[in-house]
């Protein structure tokens, strides 16, 4: 085995990404900042291209390299596919705005391939090393990223929370990791799940391991209570880096989480899924009612997506394929959901600067009534009110929760549910009932106007002609993960 | 003769989406022009909707329980899309396709800014409303359920008086607690059965001891949706904000989705629990009955008064459903179909006046008899009906429920029978304080009596008051057979000690 040349193929869409990575920086650092739209265009198409490689030649099939640290199946390429999406269309929304806002720096396309890359590792890890590995990309590539309008205090001071916080939550990561190879000899998943298995009460050094390991992996989905970052670093955030961070990497670290759970610890299954139910439930209500109170709309979103979160591991607390499959539905439809919501957030601009707060958006029915139908659109679809894409998420997700016996859980989410509709509904109310507050800038891009459309048509009653073959999809992921 | 019998159902949902998609293109540089065409495409296709429900009435078939006019295609994993009408529903999809162009003729004037948003809202509720009657599947009739707050949550909020902010807020609240709840039961229920089928799901033997839960969850969002004492505080807020076209919908036709929930739901797939709660029921709508009308007669505001009046209404139709005999659920349905038209009119009689004196104080109007002659006719006419004179839709109804309950429990009768008296003692004090009395107010002498649009509105609905009260068998014909049968699958205990009084001949040799 030694000195072999691992099978590269099921990493080839990594490899591709990581090598055109270093290239598009070489391209930014030798043309200077003028690049900026040229190396966001080309970090478009090289991630589209990455997307393209991972469909046609690795496919969906099982396929492990280097060692058993790297995994490609079905759910790998779900996830994937939606980490790619989120990418590209953060990237594509964030021109203008950081033209405008002069941090149009060509690192910024260069940081979030980066991320991306890491992502994806995550998301393909068989080893709670090239977990951390992956995890550990991602991260300071956000860290970057929070910071990168540097000049302003509230975009350092995200970063540097960000980067304090986030360095805690790895040690704890890593503490549980050693926790859980002292006590078992093993990182990979699958030694991990067979050693496990057949022992009566499993060892207390392991479930300490894995409690810790659920922790740093609570933070990077900011689930409650590890959600302290999520607001200040969402609202110091330059606007297209927080789109950024509500879409992929949340993705990418729930993907992660499900396969370290699923696939690494299922014999511990009682034990991980009391966390998970609790983390749940704390995360959809305070999602729910701290939200109620805020008037900034990033922060506002942020709540929101904390509040997401625990929708998307009631999931994963069912332990189940049904379960999984519905997260995995979830996320997609939240994929959309966000990044349209935050598309419409990043058109909102006065010639007087960002406009954030949620009044400021007062009469937008009247003076651009396509956005204020988009945003009602997103908001509706956000609360999972029938029509719109969201309940969907909701209906598979609780289905499957109501199918594990878990009927408490659904009743909780369902009434936080109801609370988190006050706040969407008085984000309509504020757009359609109350008087105009003057009018936005009306130009800001045909790339955010596309994404707002394209997402604002998918959360419509037109997904409900394309539920059927998501479903299809995601069950043909599930499926991969926990019989291979 | 009955064009598209295998899709009407479909089309008559897809006409009014089709016609705001239209609508949505019609674009004038002359505002007057544009508003007047996009009300016309608004009529004309909410027409052709009514034309289309007259063809389903028309191509109903009186002699089977069984639901016709069915469609079914595979959606996704066992949920299909699956439409239908019976006995039951078939006169709800054609009082909604009836109310409509009425709506729109009602709005004509009144609207004035943003008519385009208007008409769209009111063309998706249309669709949405009849998807609720018509669906099949449950978890279709959700989406359409919960699907209809949206276009009446904006309105309400866009169109609506002065506190129409807390109105919207408080009816879509209120109804979305109600509803999630049911939908813990749908999903309970799908995962029992293993199908969304409602057909199926009625045949389906549900464990009693889980029937309790499954039925109090589907009853906190009907008795929410009816609505009943005393979750009934949203429905005076939403009234009195909502625009005169959206409190007819909202009173002619969202309220009738709790009744129709209950029997479509409650009473066939949970009967067992649906008899252990019915005391439940009885004591909850005669408070309400007795409770609200008591209310009513305090009231200052007409619409407030005639909105307290519905809930008492609203209380004989729960009372009629949880009865279990054929009297009783047929004086159900015809009392949810009167009370449609007639609290339908009733508002829009509000609107014609509100909309000269741009007030609805009782106190601000009296002796319009004397200036406005056959409005005064109109107005009178509709509070008999509402409050049940012989003659007018309002009697039949609540007759065969009051029938129906002396041979249940002759307390409930003489409780409910109070209601109607006070009922008569309200309406009758409305009619007192707004048509007859002196006209000494210089802005009432002024207003002009009705124009020929609304003459046009107010001819349809006094004819089908009239029709409904002198010749109800039109009406309870299609639903018999259904009822029965209903009664007979799962109920076949109750339904044989039940008055076996030939309802109609009862009714009209009165």
């Amino acid at each position: 085995m030694n000195g072999e040349i691992p099978a590269l193929l099921p990493a080839l869409p990594e490899i591709i990404l990581a090598i055109g990575a270093m290239i598009l920086l070489m391209l930014g650092v030798f043309r200077g900042n003028g690049s900026f739209t040229q190396v966001t265009n080309l970090s478009v198409l090289l991630l589209v291209i990455c997307a393209a490689v991972m469909i046609s030649e690795v496919g969906g099939e099982r396929q492990v390299t280097f060692n058993n640290m790297f995994v490609t199946d079905a759910f790998a390429v779900f996830a994937k596919v939606l980490v790619y999406m989120g990418s590209a269309i953060a990237l594509l929304i964030s021109g203008k705005f950081l033209a405008e806002h002069k941090i149009d720096k060509f690192e910024y396309p260069i940081l979030v391939l980066f991320a991306t890359l890491g992502m994806l590792i995550m998301v393909s890890a068989n080893n709670l090393m090239s977990l951390y590995v992956g995890l550990e990309l991602q991260s300071l590539s956000l860290y970057v990223l929070a910071a990168m309008n540097r000049d302003r205090l509230r975009s350092t001071e995200a970063g540097l929370k960000y980067f304090v916080l986030g360095a805690l939550s790895s040690g704890m990561l890593l503490y549980g990791i050693s926790l859980i190879y002292g006590f078992s000899g093993t990182t990979e998943f699958d030694v991990l799940a067979t050693s496990l298995q057949g022992e009566g009460t499993p060892e207390i050094g392991i479930v300490i391991g894995l409690v810790f390991l659920l922790a740093g992996l609570a933070f990077k989905v900011s689930a409650v209570p590890f959600h302290m970052w999520t607001p200040d670093v969402y609202e110091g955030s330059p606007t297209p880096v927080t789109a950024f961070f509500a879409a992929a990497p949340k993705v990418a670290a729930m993907a992660l989480l499900v396969r370290a759970m699923i696939n690494g610890f299922p014999a511990l299954i009682e034990e991980w899924q009391q966390v998970i139910i609790f983390v749940s439930i704390a995360s959809m209500l305070v999602g729910a009612f701290v939200a109620l109170v805020q008037t900034n709309i990033k922060r506002l979103m942020a709540y929101s997506s904390i509040g997401h979160v625990g929708y998307a591991l009631v999931g994963l607390a069912t332990g189940t394929q049904a379960g999984i499959e519905a997260l995995l539905i979830y996320l997609a439809i939240y994929l959309t959901m966000t990044l349209g919501a935050f598309a419409a957030i990043l058109s909102m601009r006065r010639s007087d600067g960002m406009v954030e707060t949620v009044d400021d958006l007062a009469g937008l029915s009247e003076t651009n009534l396509p956005m204020a139908v988009a945003i009602a659109i997103f908001m509706f679809s956000l609360a999972g009110i029938p029509l719109l894409a969201g309940f969907f998420g909701k209906w598979f997700i609780f289905l499957a929760a109501v199918e594990a016996g878990l009927v408490p859980l659904a009743i909780i989410g369902f009434l936080a549910s109801v609370v988190a509709c006050f706040y969407y509904l008085r984000i309509i109310k504020v757009m359609f009932f109350d008087e105009p507050s003057g009018a936005f800038d009306g130009e800001h891009g045909r790339s955010v106007s596309l994404v707002v459309g394209t997402a604002a048509v998918l959360n419509s009653p037109v997904s409900f002609l394309l539920i059927s073959s998501l479903a299809g999809a995601a069950a043909w992921a599930a499926n991969s993960l926990l019989f291979q | 003769m009955f064009f598209g019998e295998n899709y009407l159902l479909s089309l008559m949902m897809l006409a009014p989406v089709i016609g705001s998609a239209i609508i949505l293109f019609i674009r004038h540089k002359d505002a007057e022009i544009e508003n007047r065409n996009v009300r016309s495409v608004a009529l004309f296709t909410t027409l052709i909707t009514f034309f289309m429900g007259l063809d389903l009435w028309a191509g109903f078939d009186n002699s089977t329980a069984e639901f016709q006019f069915v469609e079914k295609f595979q959606w996704f994993g066992d949920i299909s899309y699956y439409l239908g009408v019976d006995g039951i529903s078939v006169l709800f999809v054609l009082l909604t396709a009836f109310l409509m162009p009425i709506v729109i003729l009602a709005s004509w004037e009144s609207i004035g800014k943003r008519v385009k948003e208007y008409m769209i809202a009111f063309l998706v509720l249309e669709a949405l409303m009849i998807g609720v009657f018509t669906a099949l599947d449950i978890f279709l009739f959700y989406v359409f359920f919960e699907g209809g707050l949206i276009p009446m949550y904006l309105l309400i909020g866009v169109w609506g008086g002065v506190n129409r902010i807390y109105a919207s807020f408080k009816f879509f609240l209120y109804t979305l607690l109600g509803s999630v709840l049911m939908l813990v039961a749908v999903l309970y229920m799908y995962f029992q059965s293993g199908t969304t089928d409602i057909p199926a799901l009625m045949m389906y033997d549900f464990d009693v001891d889980v029937q309790s839960w499954l039925w109090l969850a589907f009853f906190a969002s009907f008795a929410v949706k009816m609505p009943m004492w005393p979750v009934h505080t949203w429905l005076p807020d939403a009234h009195v904000q909502a625009p005169t076209g959206g409190s007819v919908i909202l009173a002619g036709v969202l309220l009738k989705m709790g009744g129709y929930g209950f029997l479509r739901f409650s009473l066939p797939m949970l009967p067992e629990a649906s008899v252990e709660f019915s005391w439940l029921i009885f004591t909850l709508s005669i408070i309400a009955i007795i409770y609200t009308s008591l209310v009513a007669l305090v009231q200052e505001d007409i619409k407030k008064l005639i909105a307290y009046s519905s809930v008492a209404h609203m209380g004989f139709v729960t009372i009629g459903i949880f009865l279990f005999n054929t009297n009783g659920i047929e004086g159900a349905i015809f009392t949810m179909l009167s009370h449609g038209v007639v609290s339908g009119a009733l508002f829009l009689c509000v609107g014609v006046i509100y909309d000269r004196l741009h007030t609805r104080e009782i106190s601000r109007y009296g002796g319009l008899a004397v200036n406005m002659k056959i409005y005064a006719v109109t107005f009178v006419l509709f509070s008999l009906a509402s409050v049940g004179l012989p003659g007018t839709s309002g009697f039949v109804g609540e007759f065969l429920v009051l029938n129906g309950s002396f041979a249940y429990s002759s307390w409930i009768t003489f409780l409910a029978a109070t209601g109607v008296i006070l009922g008569a003692a309200y309406m009758l004090y409305l009619v007192r304080r707004l048509i007859f009395g002196e006209l000494d107010k210089d802005d009432v002498r002024a207003m002009p009596d009705l124009s020929l649009r609304e003459k046009l509105i107010f001819a349809p609905l006094v004819a089908v008051v009239l029709w409904m009260g002198i010749y109800p068998n039109s009406f309870l014909d299609p639903m018999h057979v259904s009822v029965q049968a209903l009664l007979e699958t799962h109920f076949p205990v109750e339904t044989t000690h039940a008055a076996t009084i030939d309802t109609s001949s009862a009714v009209v040799g009165r």
